[in-house]
C-alpha cells in the first residue's frame, strides 16, 4: 500500500498573456510526490522548472498565472486559494530554497530574527521556545555554536553556511514539502554535495517530500528518487532515476544524458543536442522537441506529442519511445 | 538648412521627438516665449520703461476693461503705475532668459575648462578642484548664489549697483552651477587621456591638449547639452527666486522675479493680475524648459541620471 | 569604523574652515573690521584696544585664527544695521527658524516615506500615478510660488489661515517659542507646508524608487516563499533596505530646509534667520552675512556627520568592512 501523495499536480497550464498572444511556459504537467521522495525535475533553462515551482507555491509573477489543472496539497486543492490562506501554506507546509544563499538572506536582520520571526508567524509559541526552536533548527542543519550564530547577520556566513541557514529557514516550520530550485548552482563545487547530503539527510528523517530543481543532471542522479525531464513547458520523460538515466525513452532524455559529462562516462566523446529550445511564445505545432529530433518523423511535426500514459512504459511523451535491450 | 532638417527629422532622435507630446510641446512653449522675448521692443504695446509714455492716471486697470478715467484698454491690466503688464512680461521675460543663458553659458565655459585641467594634470589640481566641488555641492546653489551677490554688493559702490546687478547675478548663478559640468568633462577626459593617439601625438612632441579638445568635446556634447537644459530650467528659478527675494533684478530693470516680488504687494487688494500673469509666465517658461531637459535625458542617454 | 569616522571628522573641520576663511575675507576685505565690531558708539580707546585684539597689524593668518577664535566664542562683531551685536540678534532669531524646519522636516520625513512606500506597494494603482505626476510638477515649482499661492487661496479667498508672522510667541527660559499659543501653530501651517513640499516630494521619489527596486530582491521573494505577512515584509524587509540611500538624500534635504526658510521666511515675513540674512545681504550687513553663513555651514557638517553615524547604525556590513579598510 503505498501512502497517499504529498504533492499532487494535475494537468497545470501557467499562461502569460502579451500583446503578441498567450504563451504557456508550463504546458499540461502532471506529477505527484510521496512522502519522503525527492523527484527532481531537469531541463534547459527556459524549460518551465521554475516556473512550476512558483505555480505551486503560489508565486508566480503578474502576468503569469495559472490558466487551468489543478494542485493538491495533503489531499487539499490549493491552486484557487485566497492569497491570505496561499500565505498561511507558505512556509508552513510547502518551504522554498532558493538558487543564490547570497542573496536570499536580508542582509539588515539578524539570522535569529529572520529564523524566529518566521517561525512565530507559523507555529503558536512564546519569542523564548521559538529561540530554542530556531538554535535546534541551525544545530540540524550543521551550524557550529548554533545558539551564538543566531546573533550574526547574513554577511558573517561563507557561502556554504549561509546555504545552510536558508534550508534552515525553509525547515523551521516543518512543511510537508519543500521546493529546492537550484540550490546548489551558486555554491563552489566541493560544497555542493555537502549541502546536496543535508538535503536528502533532513527530508528522509523527517518524511518530507522534496521537488528539487536544477540543470544539473548530476545532482539529480545523485539524490533523487524519480525525475521528471521538462522540454518547452512540456513533460519529456518522468520515471525512476536509474532507469531514465541508463534507459531514457525520451530521444531529448537521451540527448540531455549523452550530454552531461558525469553520466556519459565511457562515451568517447560529449553528444550535444543540434538546434536551441524554442521560446515559450514560438512553439511550433506537433512535438515541440521534433525539429532538433534526431528520430523525428511527419506524426511528430503535425501531431502534438502524446501523453506519458500512452507510453507502454508510461514514461515517455514521445511517438517513437527508445526501446533498450535489457 | 531644409535637408538637415529633413535628415533630422528623419534620424532616430527626431522619431522619438514626433512621437512625444510632451517634447513638442514644451519644445514649443520654449520657442514661442524666447522668440517673444527678443522680440519684445517689437510686440509690446508701450514701452513700460520709458516714463514719457506712462500715464499714472491708467494705474490698476484690469485686463480687458476699459480704464475707468481714460477708457484705455490693456489686454493684460497695468500696475500701480499704470504700465501695461502685458508689456513688463515681455521685457521681465526678456531678462529672465538673458540672465538665464548667460549664466549657463558661464557655468559651462567654466565647468567644462575646470573639468579638462581637472582630468587632464590629475593629480593634486584635480583633487584640489573635485574638493571645491564637493565643499560647494554641500551647500544648496541658492544660497551660495545669494553669498556672491552679497558679497559683490558689498565691494561694488553704491551708485553702480543696479547697472551691475544684472551681471551679478550671472556671475552668482554661474558660480553656482559649474560642477556637473566639470564631472562629466572630467570623466571623459580621464578615459581619453590614455587613448593610444594622445600617447602617440606626445611620443611626436606634440602638445596633445588642442587635440584632445577635439576628440573629447564632441564626447560630452550630448551629456553637455542635457546639463544644459536643465541647468537653464534651475538657473531660471534661481534667477527669479533671487529677484523675489529682492537680491536680483532691480527694479528698473526688472525680471519675472521681481515682477512677482511688486504684484506680491497686491494681493490683498484685489489686482490679482499684477502677480498672476508674471507668474503663469515664470511656471509655463521653467515647466516647458525642465520637462525638455528631462526628456532630452531619457532621449539622449538613458544611462545619465 | 572608527579610522571612517576620524577621517569624516577631519574633513568636516576643514569645510568649515574653508567656509570660515571665506567669512573672514568678507569680514577683513569688505569695507572696515573696526567699524563691523563696534557699530556707531565708539571712542578712539575702543578702536585702538579693539585693532590690537583682532591683530590688524599682524599677518593675515593671524588675524585669521583671531577670527576663528572670537567666532567660537560666538563673538561676530556688531551688526552694521541694528547696531547690536549679531549673536544677540541670531540667539533671538534662531528658534523661529529653527522650530518651522523641525515641523517642515518632520513632516517632510513622514509624508514622504509614507507616500514612497504606499505608491511603490501599489505602483499600479491610479492614486500612485496621480500622486507621481502631482510630484513632477511639486518639484519643478519654484518654493516661492507655491507660497503665494497657498497665501492667495488660504489668506486671501477663504481667509482661513494668517498670511504673515508667527502668531503669539511664549517665552520659555529664554527661547521664544510658537508651538504654545494657538494662533502661532495656526500661523505655522502655511509656512511648514511651503518649506516641507519640496523636500517631501524628493523624500517620496527616493524613497519609492529604491523601495521599488528592494522589493525586487530574492531576499524579499524568500521572506514571501517563508509566508510572511505583507505588512512585516513591506515594513521590516524592504523599508529597512531602503534606509540607507533615502538617509543619505533626507540628511541633505535637512540642511536644505535651512537654507531653503530664506525664501519662505521672506514670503511669509517668518521672523527668522533666514529672514535676517536676506535682509543682511540686501543692505550688505557684513558681520550678519558672515555670522549667518558660519551658523549654517557648522549645521550642515553637523548633519553629514549624523548621517554618517546613522549608516553604521542601520548596515551592519559596514561596520566590518569600514573597519578592515
Amino acid at each position: 500500500m503505498t501512502p497517499p501523495p504529498v504533492l499532487s499536480v494535475r494537468n497545470l497550464v501557467v499562461a502569460i498573456p502579451s500583446r503578441s498572444g498567450t504563451s504557456r511556459p508550463v504546458n499540461d504537467i502532471s506529477f505527484d510526490i510521496a512522502p519522503g521522495e525527492i523527484l527532481g525535475v531537469v531541463g534547459e533553462s527556459g524549460a518551465g522548472k521554475s516556473m512550476t515551482g512558483n505555480a505551486v507555491i503560489g508565486l508566480l509573477d503578474r502576468p503569469a498565472h495559472i490558466a487551468s489543472g489543478e494542485i493538491w496539497l495533503n489531499g487539499r486543492r490549493i491552486d484557487a486559494l485566497l492569497p491570505e490562506d496561499l500565505r498561511r501554506i507558505r512556509g508552513r507546509q510547502v518551504g522554498m530554497v532558493f538558487q543564490d544563499p547570497l542573496t536570499s538572506l536580508n542582509p539588515l536582520l539578524r539570522i535569529g530574527d529572520q529564523l524566529i520571526e518566521t517561525i512565530r508567524e507559523h507555529l503558536p509559541m512564546t519569542a523564548a521556545a521559538a529561540r530554542d526552536r530556531a538554535v535546534a533548527a541551525l544545530e540540524e542543519v550543521g551550524i557550529p555554536a548554533a545558539a551564538e550564530r543566531l546573533n550574526s547577520y547574513p554577511h558573517e556566513f561563507s557561502g556554504g553556511m549561509r546555504q545552510r541557514v536558508v534550508i534552515a529557514l525553509a525547515l523551521c516550520a516543518e512543511p510537508s514539502l519543500v521546493i529546492a530550485d537550484e540550490p546548489t548552482t551558486a555554491l563552489d563545487v566541493s560544497v555542493q554535495a555537502q549541502i546536496i547530503a543535508l538535503l536528502r539527510r533532513l527530508c528522509r528523517d523527517r518524511g518530507t517530500a522534496v521537488m528539487l530543481v536544477t540543470h544539473d543532471m548530476g545532482v539529480i542522479s545523485e539524490a533523487a528518487d524519480r525525475v521528471a525531464v521538462m522540454y518547452a513547458g512540456r513533460l519529456a520523460e518522468l520515471g525512476p532515476v536509474r532507469s531514465v538515466i541508463s534507459q531514457p525513452r525520451h530521444p531529448y532524455a537521451d540527448g540531455l544524458m549523452g550530454a552531461m559529462p558525469s553520466i556519459a562516462i565511457g562515451q568517447r566523446r560529449l553528444r550535444q543536442i543540434p538546434g536551441a529550445m524554442p521560446r515559450p511564445s514560438a512553439i511550433p505545432p506537433g512535438c515541440a522537441f521534433a525539429p532538433r529530433c534526431p528520430r523525428a518523423a511527419d506524426t511528430c511535426r503535425l501531431d502534438p506529442a502524446p501523453s506519458l500514459a500512452d507510453d507502454p512504459q508510461g514514461r515517455a511523451a514521445c511517438w517513437f519511445p527508445m526501446e533498450h535491450s535489457a | 538648412m531644409i535637408r538637415q532638417f529633413a535628415e533630422f527629422w528623419q534620424s532616430d532622435f527626431g522619431w522619438k521627438f514626433r512621437h512625444s507630446p510632451t517634447a513638442v510641446l514644451s519644445f514649443v512653449v520654449s520657442v514661442a516665449l524666447v522668440m517673444a522675448a527678443i522680440a519684445a521692443p517689437l510686440i509690446a504695446p508701450t514701452n513700460p520703461f520709458d516714463s514719457a509714455s506712462l500715464n499714472l492716471m491708467n494705474g490698476f486697470s484690469a485686463p480687458l476693461q476699459p480704464n475707468a478715467f481714460t477708457g484705455e484698454l490693456f489686454l493684460l491690466g497695468t500696475d500701480d503705475q499704470g504700465r501695461d503688464v502685458f508689456s513688463t512680461i515681455l521685457y521681465g521675460l526678456r531678462v529672465s532668459l538673458f540672465v538665464g543663458v548667460l549664466a549657463v553659458l558661464f557655468g559651462m565655459v567654466l565647468g567644462v575648462t575646470l573639468g579638462l585641467i581637472a582630468g587632464y594634470v590629475g593629480g593634486r589640481v584635480d583633487g584640489f578642484i573635485m574638493r571645491v566641488a564637493d565643499i560647494q555641492l554641500t551647500f544648496p546653489a541658492i544660497l551660495v548664489a545669494m553669498l556672491i551677490f552679497g558679497i559683490a554688493k558689498g565691494i561694488i559702490a553704491p551708485q553702480y549697483r543696479d547697472q551691475m546687478a544684472i551681471w551679478v547675478l550671472i556671475i552668482a548663478i554661474g558660480l553656482s552651477d559649474w560642477v556637473p559640468f566639470a564631472r562629466v568633462v572630467r570623466g571623459a577626459t580621464m578615459v581619453e587621456k590614455n587613448r593610444d593617439y594622445v600617447q602617440a601625438a606626445r611620443l611626436i612632441g606634440r602638445k596633445p591638449v588642442a587635440i584632445m579638445v577635439l576628440h573629447i568635446l564632441p564626447n560630452v556634447l550630448n551629456p553637455i547639452l542635457i546639463i544644459a537644459t536643465i541647468s537653464l530650467a534651475l538657473a531660471i528659478i534661481a534667477e527669479a527666486t533671487l529677484s523675489f527675494l529682492g537680491v536680483g533684478a532691480p527694479p528698473t530693470q526688472p525680471s519675472l522675479g521681481t515682477l512677482i516680488r511688486i504684484g506680491q504687494t497686491f494681493l490683498f487688494s484685489g489686482e490679482w493680475w499684477i502677480l498672476l500673469f508674471p507668474a503663469a509666465t515664470l511656471l509655463a517658461l521653467a515647466l516647458s524648459v525642465n520637462s525638455l531637459g528631462d526628456w532630452l535625458r531619457d532621449a539622449l542617454n538613458p544611462r545619465l541620471k | 569604523m572608527l579610522a571612517f569616522l576620524i577621517r569624516r571628522l577631519v574633513q568636516s573641520v576643514v569645510v568649515l574652515l574653508v567656509v570660515g576663511a571665506v567669512s573672514f575675507g568678507m569680514f577683513r576685505f569688505i569695507g572696515d573690521p573696526v567699524n563691523n565690531m563696534l557699530g556707531q558708539e565708539r571712542t578712539q580707546a575702543d578702536i585702538e584696544q579693539l585693532r590690537d585684539r583682532l591683530g590688524l597689524d599682524r599677518p593675515v593668518f593671524v588675524q585669521y585664527a583671531l577670527f576663528l577664535r572670537n567666532a567660537v566664542q560666538g563673538d561676530f562683531g556688531v551688526s552694521y544695521r541694528q547696531g547690536r551685536p549679531v549673536a544677540d540678534i541670531i540667539a533671538e532669531r534662531a528658534p523661529a527658524t529653527l522650530e518651522l524646519a523641525a515641523v517642515s522636516g518632520v513632516m517632510a520625513l513622514v509624508f514622504g516615506i509614507g507616500l514612497g512606500v504606499l505608491t511603490a506597494i501599489n505602483r499600479n494603482s491610479w492614486a500612485s500615478s496621480a500622486i507621481m505626476t502631482l510630484s513632477l510638477v511639486g518639484v519643478s515649482l519654484p518654493t516661492f510660488l507655491i507660497g503665494i499661492l497657498l497665501i492667495y487661496v488660504f489668506s486671501v479667498q477663504l481667509e482661513w489661515l494668517p498670511s504673515f508672522g508667527r502668531g503669539e510667541t511664549v517665552d520659555v527660559g529664554g527661547w521664544s517659542t510658537g508651538f504654545l499659543t494657538q494662533s502661532g501653530l495656526i500661523a505655522l501651517i502655511l509656512p511648514a507646508i511651503t518649506l516641507g513640499l519640496y523636500q517631501m516630494t524628493l523624500i517620496m521619489r527616493i524613497v519609492r524608487s529604491e523601495m521599488l527596486e528592494v522589493l525586487r530582491q530574492d531576499y524579499i521573494r524568500f521572506a514571501r516563499a517563508r509566508g510572511l505577512r505583507e505588512r512585516s515584509i513591506n515594513f521590516r524587509h524592504a523599508l529597512k533596505n531602503t534606509l540607507v540611500p533615502v538617509i543619505t538624500v533626507t540628511g541633505l534635504q535637512m540642511g536644505s530646509i535651512i537654507a531653503f526658510s530664506i525664501i519662505t521666511e521672506t514670503v511669509f515675513q517668518w521672523p527668522g534667520m533666514g529672514l535676517l540674512f536676506i535682509n543682511a545681504v540686501q543692505f550688505v550687513d557684513i558681520p550678519v552675512m558672515a555670522a549667518y553663513l558660519m551658523l549654517i555651514s557648522v549645521l550642515f557638517v553637523s548633519i553629514n556627520l549624523v548621517v554618517d553615524l546613522l549608516y553604521f547604525a542601520i548596515d551592519p556590513r559596514l561596520r566590518i568592512e569600514r573597519a578592515k579598510a
